[in-house]
């Protein structure tokens, strides 16, 4: 009774299968599989050269163990890099894919039907590998801005594919970046025209479906000079006994005083108590502030995964441009995640900000791990860093790895961390006013995840707040 | 309302409780005083059901109702109030939202409406003014940054709203100056009512001027070894706790 470190298995809403005919590719990577891939989706022949590089490269590169995370090897031969849902070749409005698809979107909450979508958001949903359709193309497409699939920007935006395709992150970055650049089958592309304000939020969904796969998805964001665009991914997954990995690469450009504000509410399967299943969300992301006075945020809860490890960093190049960077990440159970960021300072004025908040429970381990680079001639750069953790019982770890590199003396730099420990004193306080362990708990937590969920579009905070809850459902005793 | 009979209570293998009884009927007023390590707070924890505290024997019945088997937030919503000697802070979280979440539980459970935002703040608004103790402090986080008197306002002025029919209060005079201990003291007399009743766990009998008990009990080495008026908070005063001692009554 006195144990509030007793962690049950938290229930994951999504972890159903949807039962539908797969086009998939047998297991195993080599070149052949990447032709496949490359000819079903039908590039042009700049993207298949450009996968083959940098499959190449790959197979020169070792995976990186420097992650505060274990796990047990990873054999690349016994998966999946392809699997789509066989549906008819083209269809003319999104109320003409397979119902089944659209009852799976349906069921996590993102209707996509003509009827029923999201008003005053656009999403693009993604099953496996292949984009599934995307809502309000036609609205967006007035204002000039292009969201759709990857694969569609492809087909129909080559040059702007081609002109910024591996500019943030190029396929030799690391080792997960190589392997995504070599495989990656879908994902989003945004283009916003200058000087546009995209007029709603725009928004992926990723929803791994298919066993022994892998989601290798690829969103790349271009913001043209003074526009600004808000951005959300969301993502969930079956609950499975296997490791899935999901590599994904991110890149963003933000050009002259433009702005992208990058969201992220990652749901993953974490796997059961025991650590059995759960997904690896090995991921780089990335933004270049190019232009002068340019700005990216990014914003990111994490709560599902078996293990997370990325940092959604910002390479401030133009002069007074801002990077800034808020996340929570909860590790419950069995699960782990090493995230964080980089700021690198290039230009002049340019400003970072940093808040951090890691909640572990159960047996989880939370790492925050951030870079913060101020190059010689970032003159006046400020950065402002704050890290804090939450640990709920005794049987979780938190840790901080800051790194500091400052090469310009009149660089202002603050770093605060902090952790705390909800104790059963904050509980039993909680529950002496009426409230249950869950409420408490739920709250305890809200509380010290304020400043990052503030900075969520209002839509999706509340989800996140409910999420959050969830995921810590049990965690006390 | 509530019967105490028998109570043992331990905390980490030792037992600071050897059995109190104790009976508080509506409309009362109870005072228990007692020397510093002589088991008040702990019969405090124990009623509101900290989980630091084991019962080891003894029964406690409250409005029928086997309060022991209850859950400490089952308690809560039955009625009984814990005000506390150190009130827990909560950062992040506003002291308006945090009393809306805790009457909604306690409305819920009573089979009422929950409130929205607007009408709470009337609530609170009116039961603030109610108690004279302002509501300035509702969009402050909870008790974070507080001081020491401030903490002890804010646990009166969760009293008054969710008007609980037991209200305990665990050295709610501890730390405070003597302004803030008459704004506390009108506020709990304020609070009083036929069908409540209030236990006021004190060292001193300052706080005892200002709210009359009906009865005062003194609690030494885990029992209560006298009982009596308001004029024993008095004869305390003066003689202190020294020859009250089992040990030095047997002698």
């Amino acid at each position: 009774m006195t144990s509030i470190e007793s962690q049950v298995l938290q229930p994951y809403k999504y972890g159903f299968v949807t039962d539908i005919d797969s086009d998939t590719v047998p297991a195993g990577l080599n070149e052949d599989v990447i032709r496949l891939i490359s000819a079903k989706k039908g590039e042009p022949a700049f993207l298949l050269e450009w996968r083959l590089k940098a499959y190449r490269h790959w197979l020169t590169m070792k995976e990186p163990r420097w992650a505060n995370v274990t796990y047990a090897d990873i054999d690349y031969q016994a998966i999946r890099y392809y699997s789509s849902p066989k549906q008819q070749k083209k269809w003319d409005s999104l109320d003409q894919v397979d119902p089944k698809l659209l009852e799976t979107f349906e069921k996590l909450g993102i209707p996509l039907g003509e009827q029923k979508r999201l008003t005053g958001v656009a999403v693009d949903a993604v099953f496996d590998s292949v984009s599934v359709g995307t809502t309000f193309k036609e609205t967006l497409a007035k204002e000039g801005i292009i969201f759709c699939s990857f694969s569609d920007a492809v087909r129909e935006h080559p040059d702007l594919i081609e002109k910024y395709l591996g500019t943030v992150v190029p396929s030799s970055d690391n080792f997960f970046a190589a392997l995504n650049a070599a495989v990656f089958s879908d994902g989003s592309f945004a283009y916003i025209p200058k000087g546009v304000r995209c007029p709603m939020e725009l928004s992926t969904y990723f929803r791994i479906n298919a066993s022994s796969t892998g989601q290798f998805e690829r969103t790349l964001i271009v913001a043209e000079e003074g526009s600004y665009v808000s951005y959300l991914e969301g993502c969930s997954a079956p609950m499975r006994d296997e490791n899935q990995l999901h590599a994904a690469v991110v890149e963003l450009v933000a050009l002259d005083h433009a702005e992208i504000k990058y969201s992220t509410v990652q749901n993953w399967y974490p796997g059961d108590a025991e650590g059995k299943g759960g997904i690896y969300n090995f991921v780089t992301k990335r933004g270049i502030c190019a232009g002068r006075a340019s700005k990216i945020s990014w914003t990111q809860v994490e709560t599902g995964s078996a293990i997370t490890w990325k940092y959604p960093g910002c390479i401030l190049q133009g002069d007074d441009s801002i990077g800034e960077f808020y996340s929570v990440a909860v590790t419950a159970g069995r699960q782990q995640a090493d995230t964080g960021t980089k700021m690198i300072h290039i230009g002049k004025n340019t400003k970072s900000t940093i808040v951090s908040k890691g909640i572990s429970a159960g047996r989880g381990q939370n790492t925050y791990r951030g870079q913060v680079k101020i190059l010689k001639g970032a003159t006046g750069a400020r950065n402002y860093s704050q890290c804090d953790s939450m640990l709920i019982g005794d049987q979780c770890g938190a840790h901080t790895f800051p790194y500091i590199d400052v090469r310009n003396s009149t660089a202002t730099m603050e770093h605060e961390a902090s952790t705390s420990k909800i104790g059963e004193d904050q509980i039993f306080y909680c529950k002496q006013r009426g409230l249950s362990a869950e409420d408490a708990v739920s709250m305890i937590v809200n509380g010290f995840c304020k400043e990052v969920f503030r900075e969520l579009p209002m839509e999706f905070a509340v989800e996140a707040q409910n999420l959050l809850g969830i995921s810590l459902e049990g965690s006390v005793g | 309302m509530l019967e105490i009979k028998g109570l043992r209570a331990s905390v980490q293998g030792t037992e600071i409780l050897h059995g109190v009884d104790l009976t508080i009927r509506a409309g009362e007023v109870h005072a228990i005083m007692g020397p510093n390590g002589s088991g008040k707070s702990t019969l405090a924890q124990v009623l509101a059901g900290h989980p630091a505290y084991t019962v080891t024997g003894g029964t406690v019945t409250y409005e029928g109702k086997d309060l022991l088997g209850l859950a400490p937030e089952e308690r809560a919503r039955e009625g009984v109030f814990l005000a506390f000697q150190y009130p827990v802070e909560i950062k992040g979280i506003t002291n308006a939202y945090f009393l809306r979440s805790a009457l909604n539980a306690i409305r819920k459970h009573r089979g009422l409406e929950e409130l929205d935002p607007i009408d709470f703040i009337g609530v609170l608004e009116e039961k603030a003014k109610a108690v004279e103790l302002g509501d300035e402090m509702m969009n402050r986080p909870v008790n974070d940054g507080f001081s020491g008197g401030e903490k002890k306002r804010n646990e009166i002025l969760q009293m008054a709203v969710l008007e609980p029919r037991l209200a305990i209060l665990d050295e709610t005079d501890s730390g405070l100056d003597i302004d803030a201990l008459k704004t506390v003291a009108n506020a709990v007399n304020r609070l009083r009512r036929p069908d409540n009743a209030t236990l006021i766990v004190t060292h001193y009998q300052r706080l005892l001027n200002y709210i009359t008990p009906d009865f005062v009990h003194v609690l030494a080495d885990g029992r209560i070894v006298k009982s009596g008026g308001k004029e024993l908070a008095h004869e305390l005063e003066a003689r202190g706790y020294d020859w009250l001692r089992p040990e030095a009554a047997a002698v």
